[in-house]
């Protein structure tokens, strides 16, 4: 049986820095080339050397990115312009636009703030980018003559994509991060019943059935309000793309239904930036939003203004929107700094921040942070956490499953002790194998081959009349017997006759004879028509019974034996 | 399967204009009656001007007829472009149609804005009658009218629940998208280059291929440029729309029509550009607008006005990834893809619903270029524009839209003072890049319009413009309302076989390079997906059937009787290959031709038996 081999260089019973090789057919694809934001050494990088100690171009034939997070596409120039690497990479239009600017943002942070060495430059995230093929959804594209693929929406973030990956007779499904449920400017995801070998899911959100999103949202913006109304100043650290566009359309629809007027400020730059990308993109949200944009584009925010370093000292209340969203460096951290000593103050952090980084230690209560110029800045402002990320939970994943109709499911991108736990209930709930393999172990996935072969329509015709000439009956099964004619290269199942003429033979006919003497008196017409009667039933049993083994072409040689 | 549904919108050049302020030459053009005819009934419906004949009464068009078919038995309508499903609604309500209908994104939102503007244009000028009477009467009218194509089946236009309801039948699909239909085709929409979200349609099974082109363009202008691999090698190729202005090329066109504007606008008049709300006028913003800033007009505004221009302006810029790859790498800036946004925003160009929305009348300054609906001049804005500045020898009328001729459409308002400019740009595949496209593509059989294989009408000199004969293609000319026969015979369709199955395939070579193997199994049919299974254990072995071929070898077989205890069969030849074995004293007779054996036995059956195994065990099986 045909194998499909999956070995996850990153993202295996992890979260954080995607990467994962798929062998079928003889293609090698990889699935995301992420980095980890929570190393600054080699460990930030998946493990290349896995595939080869040199360039990686003979040993892949595709790259194919689901979306623009640095968790997922973050590796790409080191892997394509440093460890070499010429092959294609896909993505989706709005990938492709924005994760060049993410690429950037974070080289600049990693080389400038932390003085990184042996990073990728910038004209190495413009290479790479050079190597990149924009593909639209559901447009079916030929890789080279043997690996097909197709995106479908995935709704995570703008222009996230699931891929459906097919070589020879073998198929797979990758989701990359996806959401089941429409939010505020994303559509949910989608799938056909493509019935894939396999499918690689995320798994975030195993364990999880999120509460109600809207009671979140509402928490969220009771929480912004009050912290308002007593004067005090809020600050979201968020990535420049993704969560903050959907926060934005809260609060601006928040603010212009309570009337409210503190200022709502938007970091410089990126974001504003960002917001373009939506407008361009529309059509990647969800339907709501494609629906009015020519009245009034979401994007275009009222409330919202841009953000001015010297605001930071402003007296009164304000809510300011800042990059990056882990507190590692930038403006959020200057800000953050400068609000934190206040009790008034609140900071909210939408998503999910890695160990090592500000976020993440004030999340876990540290009320005191020290910085490496031995500044310390005391957490006297409230901290909440708020998670808006767009991930399928258990009950999303499930869905999925039950939408494309995998033969095999295998969990990524999650914690291994919940994997387990969604593992089993795959396992209970569809009876299907389900794999979650560590970073460095491969998963063997046997398939079914099934060899399509050409058959005439005669013989397919003449089965199809035979089936619909016989009463309905639900558990009857359909036979087909026919005679695969192998000539040249060509090869075509038909039935019997035009086998032997195709072949040029012909078929052996035994004949046999017997004569019966009978004995009686009277006209032979009578005679016959006696024989007749006393046969008529006699035959009519054996004729049924021969037409039974006609069914499958039983004729021939024990026809004639009768 | 019906490819596109378009909408014949000529019957339209014989109906009075639509003006939602009454006009006074239009209302009082005297009535027009046939000469040896008093009905009273007809009284009022036929007005005259010049030389011409004219309906009063609400535009009627010319919908696909169906008497030809029954709409409620088309499983699936594929739409090439938004040019070509004006007359969906017509098809898809009210008609018992059950199928899909598959466009791509583009195609559906522009194609609404394009019904949405019909319907606006129409319901906003109400008429107190309808005319019909004078549909008895044709034959006695002058020409153009005498010649009308069936005025009997023309039909009013269809309101808006029922292009909202038609519309929500589309699927949207995307370029290269591979559809199944019902398992028994595959269907894929190929970019054809000729506007946002326009494809050409290839039909295929295992085993054939058909390729549908329609409305396809070769030149670089805004949409994504043509897929020709997709078309290749196909068994019909089924070639329309190729360009409507055969003579001139669009290029000389444009040009002239930036020369015609300049020296309008310099002598202190107005242009004005009957057009659709979507199309080339995107090109021709852009164009102009480089244009005028060359010649010193750039002070002059433009108007773009139509109840969907604001819809148009704004659905061109987010479809990025339909358009061509200069457009495309715009958004990765970000920038609009069009720079009528910036046009927009510099207040060089100004759109609106209509003349009469809030704001206009301010923005309003002369001279300047308007961009305005319909190019049939028979409804909106156009119709206004006509009536305000006709009568000013400086202002010009530019026709750009090839759908109508310019002559006819200006006829009920004449006369007229104003310039005429007729500069057609119609970016369709003319004849010398469709023959040279069959070239490239061979397909066996080329399916085209009559019309094409004849020098166009107005130019009969030209044999050139023709879809010449080509050595590998057969070509089948079609008229109007004809059934034609395409000479694509399925003979083979595709079966899966599952490992288990394939795995007992014992091939037995009968001849050199000729291999015959029997398959049986268990035949599962699924959305038209045949997969052969195995039996289940219990019942495999006698399903095992077997054919014997050919002749036996009267020596082998002597040799296996010999064995079975038979010795004493005396062999006689009858000439030919006929060879009787007599078996004394079994009292059997054996008669061995070619390909057949015949047993003549009076004994019991179970020398019947070993006789047939042995000839069976001397034969040949596969």
């Amino acid at each position: 049986m045909p194998e499909i081999k999956v070995t996850p260089l990153g993202a295996g019973q992890d979260v954080g820095r995607s990467c994962i090789l798929l062998s079928m057919g003889g293609k090698n694809i990889m699935l995301d080339c992420g980095m980890h934001m929570g190393y600054n050494d080699e460990r930030r990088f998946p493990d290349f050397s896995y595939i080869s100690d040199g360039p990686l171009s003979p040993f892949i034939d595709c790259v194919i990115i689901s979306h623009f997070h640095l968790d997922h596409c973050g590796a790409l120039p080191y892997m394509s312009e440093m460890v070499g690497y010429t092959g294609p990479i896909y993505m989706t239009h709005p990938t492709k636009a924005i994760a060049p600017i993410l690429l950037e943002d974070m080289r600049k942070v990693s080389v400038e703030k932390k003085g990184d060495q042996n990073f990728f430059t910038s004209q190495m995230i413009k290479d790479c980018m050079k190597k990149v093929i924009a593909v639209t959804l559901h447009q079916s594209v030929m890789v080279d003559n043997d690996i097909e693929i197709k995106a479908y929406y995935a709704g995570h973030v703008l222009g996230a994509a699931m891929f459906w990956i097919k070589v020879g007779s073998q198929s797979v499904v990758y989701t990359g991060d996806y959401n089941m449920t429409p939010d505020r400017h994303l559509g949910a995801a989608w799938i056909d019943k493509c019935r894939p070998d396999l499918l690689i899911s995320e798994s975030t959100y195993a364990t999880t059935i999120r509460d109600s999103k809207r009671c979140r949202e509402k928490d969220f913006l009771k929480k912004v309000h009050e912290c308002v109304d007593r004067g005090g100043k809020v600050l979201i650290p968020v990535f420049a793309l993704g969560r903050a566009q959907e926060l934005c359309i809260l609060l601006e629809t928040y603010w212009e239904r309570m009337n409210l007027k503190a200022p709502i400020y938007f970091a410089l730059g990126l974001t504003e930036k960002a917001n373009n990308y939506y407008k361009m993109f529309i059509t990647w949200t969800n339907q709501k939003i494609r629906k009015t944009f020519v009245q009034r584009n979401m994007f275009d925010f009222k409330h919202i203004k841009a953000f001015d370093r010297q605001f930071i000292d402003n007296p009164g209340p304000m809510v300011v929107f800042a990059t990056p969203g882990m507190l590692h460096a930038g403006l959020s951290l200057q800000i953050f700094k400068k609000w934190a000593p206040n009790e008034n103050n609140m900071i909210i952090m939408p998503g999910f921040c890695v160990q090592g980084t500000v976020g993440h230690k004030i999340l876990n209560g540290a009320k005191k942070v020290e910085f490496e110029n031995r500044q310390v800045v005391e957490v006297k402002m409230s901290v909440e956490y708020m998670s808006f990320s767009a991930h399928a939970d258990a009950k999303g994943i499930m869905q999925l499953i039950q939408h494309c109709e995998p033969r095999n499911v295998m969990l990524v991108h999650g914690e291994a002790a919940k994997m387990e736990f969604l593992k089993e209930k795959i396992q209970q709930e569809f009876n299907m194998k389900c794999y979650n393999p560590a970073n460095g172990e491969t998963s063997v996935i046997s398939t079914p081959v099934k060899i399509p072969i050409d058959a005439s329509l005669s013989l397919l015709k003449s089965e199809a009349k035979r089936f619909s000439a016989l009463p309905p009956d639900p558990k009857r099964r359909r036979t087909l017997h026919g005679v695969l004619v192998m000539k040249d290269s060509n090869v075509c199942l038909m039935n019997v006759d035009d086998a032997c003429k195709e072949a040029g033979i012909s078929r052996h006919v035994i004949r046999f004879t017997s004569t019966v003497h009978l004995n009686d008196p009277g006209p032979s017409l009578t005679t016959a028509h006696k024989l007749h009667g006393l046969m008529r039933g006699e035959v009519a049993a054996m004729v049924g019974e021969l037409l039974g083994r006609r069914d499958l072409g039983g004729v021939g040689a024990c026809e004639g034996g009768r | 399967m019906m490819l596109d549904c378009g909408l014949s919108m000529q019957s339209l050049l014989n109906f009075l204009p639509l003006s939602f302020v009454p006009s006074n030459k239009l209302m009082n053009l005297p009535n027009w009656m046939p000469s040896d005819t008093s009905d009273p009934d007809l009284e009022g419906e036929l007005k005259e001007n010049g030389d011409r004949v004219f309906v009063d009464s609400p535009p009627e068009f010319c919908p696909p007829l169906d008497k030809l078919i029954d709409f409620s038995q088309v499983d699936i309508i594929l739409i090439s472009n938004y040019l070509c499903m004006m007359a969906l609604p017509f098809i898809t309500e009210g008609t018992g149609f059950k199928g899909r209908v598959y466009a791509t994104e583009p195609t559906l939102q522009i194609g609404r804005l394009l019904l949405e503007e019909l319907v606006i244009y129409i319901e906003q000028c109400p008429k107190a009658s309808f005319a019909s009477q004078w549909k008895n009467f044709v034959h006695k009218c002058p020409y153009p009218l005498n010649e009308a194509f069936k005025p009997k089946s023309w039909k009013q236009i269809y309101n808006m629940n029922s292009v909202n309801a038609s519309l929500s039948r589309i699927q949207m699909v995307g370029y290269n998208e591979k559809i199944d239909v019902y398992g028994a085709l595959q269907v894929i929409p190929a970019s054809s280059g000729y506007c946002l979200g326009s494809a050409n349609w290839v039909i295929s099974t295992e085993h054939e291929k058909i390729v549908y082109l329609s409305g396809s363009s070769t030149l670089t202008t805004h949409p994504r440029p043509m897929d020709h691999h997709a078309l290749k090698n196909a068994d019909v190729l089924i070639m329309t729309d190729l360009t409507q202005t055969p003579i001139s090329n669009p290029d000389s066109m444009l040009g002239v029509l930036c020369v015609v504007v300049g020296l309008t606008l310099r002598g202190g008049g107005n242009v004005l550009i009957p057009c659709y709300p979507t199309g080339v006028v995107y090109d021709l913003f852009e164009c102009l607008s480089g244009k005028m800033q060359e010649l010193g007009v750039s002070n002059c505004p433009m108007f773009f006005i139509s109840p969907v221009a604001d819809m148009s302006l704004a659905y061109s810029n987010i479809l990025a990834e339909w358009l061509s790859s200069v457009k495309q790498n715009k958004v990765y800036v970000p920038d609009e893809p069009f720079p009528h946004a910036m046009l927009v925003k510099s207040n060089k160009l100004k759109h609106f619903k209509h003349i009469y929305s809030e704001g206009f009348s301010t923005d309003f300054q002369e001279p300047c270029v308007v961009f305005c609906g319909h190019p049939s001049l028979r409804f909106g804005d156009v119709v206004q524009f006509i009536e305000l500045w006709g009568n000013n020898p400086r202002n010009c009328i530019v026709f750009t839209e090839p759908d109508y001729d310019y002559i006819e459409a200006l006829a009920p308002y004449q006369p007229l003072q104003i310039k005429v400019a007729h500069c057609a740009i119609d970016t369709s595949l003319n004849f010398t890049q469709a023959n040279k496209l069959i070239r490239d593509l061979k397909p066996k059989t080329l399916v085209v319009p009559e019309c094409y294989t004849q020098p166009p009408v107005s130019a009969p000199n030209l044999t050139e413009l023709v879809i010449s004969n080509h050595p590998d293609s057969t070509v089948i000319p079609y008229k109007w309302g004809e059934v034609i026969n395409l000479p694509l015979k399925r003979k083979q369709g595709q079966v899966y076989i599952e490992t288990n199955v394939a795995q007992r395939i014992m091939p037995i070579e009968v001849k050199p390079g000729i291999s015959l193997s029997t398959i049986t199994g268990v035949l599962n049919v699924k959305d038209n997906v045949h997969n052969i299974q195995d039996f289940s254990s219990e019942n495999k072995i006698n399903k095992l059937v077997k054919y014997e071929w050919g002749s036996l070898n009267i020596t082998e077989f002597l040799q296996k009787l010999a064995q079975e205890g038979i010795t004493d069969a005396k062999v006689e030849s009858l000439g030919g290959n006929v060879v009787v074995v007599h078996l004394q004293d079994e009292d059997a007779l054996i008669q061995l031709e070619d390909n057949s054996t015949h047993v003549v036995c009076n004994a019991d059956e179970k020398l019947r038996t070993v006789l047939r195994n042995i000839v069976m065990q001397c034969l040949k099986k596969f």
